[in-house]
């Protein structure tokens, strides 16, 4: 029985081990560096396609974590190692900053505006924020400590409607996979996260009820790769770095 | 054996191996804000998501124990190929990342999914994102623990017993409730308790098939990670708790636990 005992300890330790996982970088040339950029979830389109730019251009293998931005500044805040963050919201970048982890001022590099996500086809007829507390309506949201959550908190506000969320998703793209699987109508996301998504359709909210989410990027002060992170923030900058962001559906700075 | 017989080497990576458990332990206490820890113990989220996890746990580890003692008992009276299946499927959640487990939950109880989509055509009901949902998350994952003690406690009998009892006149259903399951009890009694625990601390599966929302599926490893980032010492607080009830449960129980083993 001692030995199953072994066996079961062994087990939990592998079932605990299912954590986050984060994207991973590119192929490898020779003489090349590496750069570990910690950037929001709805950023990875983009970023994935930048970073491949990054190692042809500049021959600097990047290694993403990609998560809610408040997980991110979590780790950073308790000393995880990285060059590069790149934020959803400004909050965040500013804690950042006050703690003294950041090696210059960041720099603004993409704005991106909110959406509802809803089954291809709209099939709820859902055309407004308001159709959102609808009853029968399954909707998702962030959660309020995710920018995105907030975000949503502040158009809902905006438009004066209260919604009964079936859930509070840890990170953007949470949300946005319960409404591609079909188990949420509706769910409010990044304008991004829909061009990109391909699997949801889109339902653009006025102006007077949207929020501009600005994204900071800015290296780190414990960068081991100073040059490698100012060239990555070059390019995102760069009418390349933008032209990549546009088509992912953020705005350009 | 005495302690001098260990060598050396042994006694330096077991220490090592006692400091890797010990140390996050400490780093909580340590960390702890104690000055707020009563406060945060009052405070109605703390409360709402003890409750839950109460709940939850307890709910799977009552389902785990319907289905997985019959489960158990046919894996240990079945042999060949369809024994390996079985008892491959049984297994299967424990070495499962629990979040690809809550994404099969979802594709076989969503609204979408293979018989969830009959569940909502015909009814209405929708699985996902009700407390119902954390419940089955935790206990396809915490399951496997019990099935597999009962079947080596089942594996470990003396079918001398049964046998007995069949002799005597006593029949299939007779003997498992009357002789089988009660020479059973020190099997059950510690795959519950592992099946409990794990089903307390489940995290991955539960965000993934029931998601996030207080006093519905809110279970405390969630809200230990929702708190983590925006109120660090709740977070502390709620991981503690967790702790000291687990500690609880494991020195409560040894003695019926170590006669188990």
């Amino acid at each position: 029985m001692n030995r199953r005992c072994i066996a079961f300890a062994a087990l939990l330790v592998l079932t605990a081990c299912g954590g986050q996982a984060a994207g991973a970088g590119a192929a490898s040339t020779p003489p090349q560096t590496n750069l570990t950029v910690f950037a929001a979830a709805s950023l990875k389109p983009p970023f994935d396609q930048i970073g491949k730019r990054v190692l042809k251009t500049n021959n600097v293998s990047v290694t993403f974590s990609y998560a809610g931005t408040q997980t991110l500044a979590a780790q950073l805040t308790q000393g995880a190692p990285a060059d590069v963050f790149a934020s959803a919201d400004t909050a965040h970048m500013t804690t950042l900053q006050a703690a003294g982890l950041l090696s210059g001022p960041s720099r603004l590099f993409a704005h991106n505006r909110l959406e509802i996500a809803v089954e291809k086809g709209n099939p709820k007829g859902i055309h407004t924020l308001a159709d959102l507390s609808r009853s029968g309506i399954v909707v998702v949201l962030a959660d309020p400590s995710v920018p995105a959550g907030k975000y949503a908190q502040q158009a809902l506000t905006m438009a004066h409607v209260t919604v009964h969320p079936a859930s509070l998703e840890l990170q953007v793209t949470g949300v946005l996979s319960k409404v591609a699987l079909g188990e949420a109508d509706a769910g409010i996301v990044y304008v991004s996260d829909i061009v990109t998504s391909g699997q949801v359709d889109g339902v653009a909210v006025p102006d007077s009820q949207n929020v501009v989410a600005d994204y900071p990027i800015a290296a780190l002060k414990s960068a081991s790769n100073s040059a490698g992170a100012q060239a990555f923030i070059d390019l995102v900058l760069s009418p390349d770095g933008q032209k990549i962001l546009k088509a992912a559906g953020f705005q350009g700075v | 054996m005495s302690q001098s017989r260990v060598p050396a080497a042994l006694l330096a990576l077991a220490g090592l191996g006692l400091l890797f458990f010990l140390l996050p332990l400490a780093g909580l206490i340590v960390r702890a804000p104690w000055s707020q820890a009563i406060d945060a113990m009052r405070s109605p989220e703390t409360g709402t998501a003890l409750g839950l996890s109460l709940f939850c746990s307890l709910a799977a580890t009552a389902l785990a124990l319907i289905l997985g003692i019959p489960l158990a008992f046919v894996l240990s009276r079945t042999t060949g190929n369809l024994r390996s299946v079985i008892r491959a499927l049984t297994t299967l959640p424990m070495v499962l990342p629990p979040v690809v487990g809550g994404v099969a939950l979802l594709l076989a109880f969503g609204r979408k999914g293979l018989v969830g989509a009959l569940l909502y055509q015909a009814f209405g009901i929708q699985i996902p994102f009700t407390t119902a949902a954390a419940v089955m998350a935790e206990t396809f994952v915490a399951m496997p623990f019990l099935v597999i003690a009962v079947e080596g406690g089942l594996r470990s009998l003396d079918p001398r017993y049964e046998e007995a009892a069949r002799a005597l006149g006593a029949r299939g259903w007779m003997v498992f409730a009357r002789v089988t399951l009660p020479l059973l009890r020190p099997a059950i009694f510690s795959g519950a308790v592992l099946c409990w625990a794990r089903a307390l601390g489940e995290f991955g599966a539960t965000i993934t098939f029931a998601g996030n929302f207080p006093g519905r599926t809110q279970t405390v490893p969630i809200a230990v990670y929702v708190a983590l980032e925006t109120r660090p010492e709740s977070a502390i607080v709620l991981s503690l708790i967790l702790l000291v009830v687990s500690l609880g449960v494991l020195v409560g129980m040894r003695d019926r636990w170590l006669g188990a083993l």
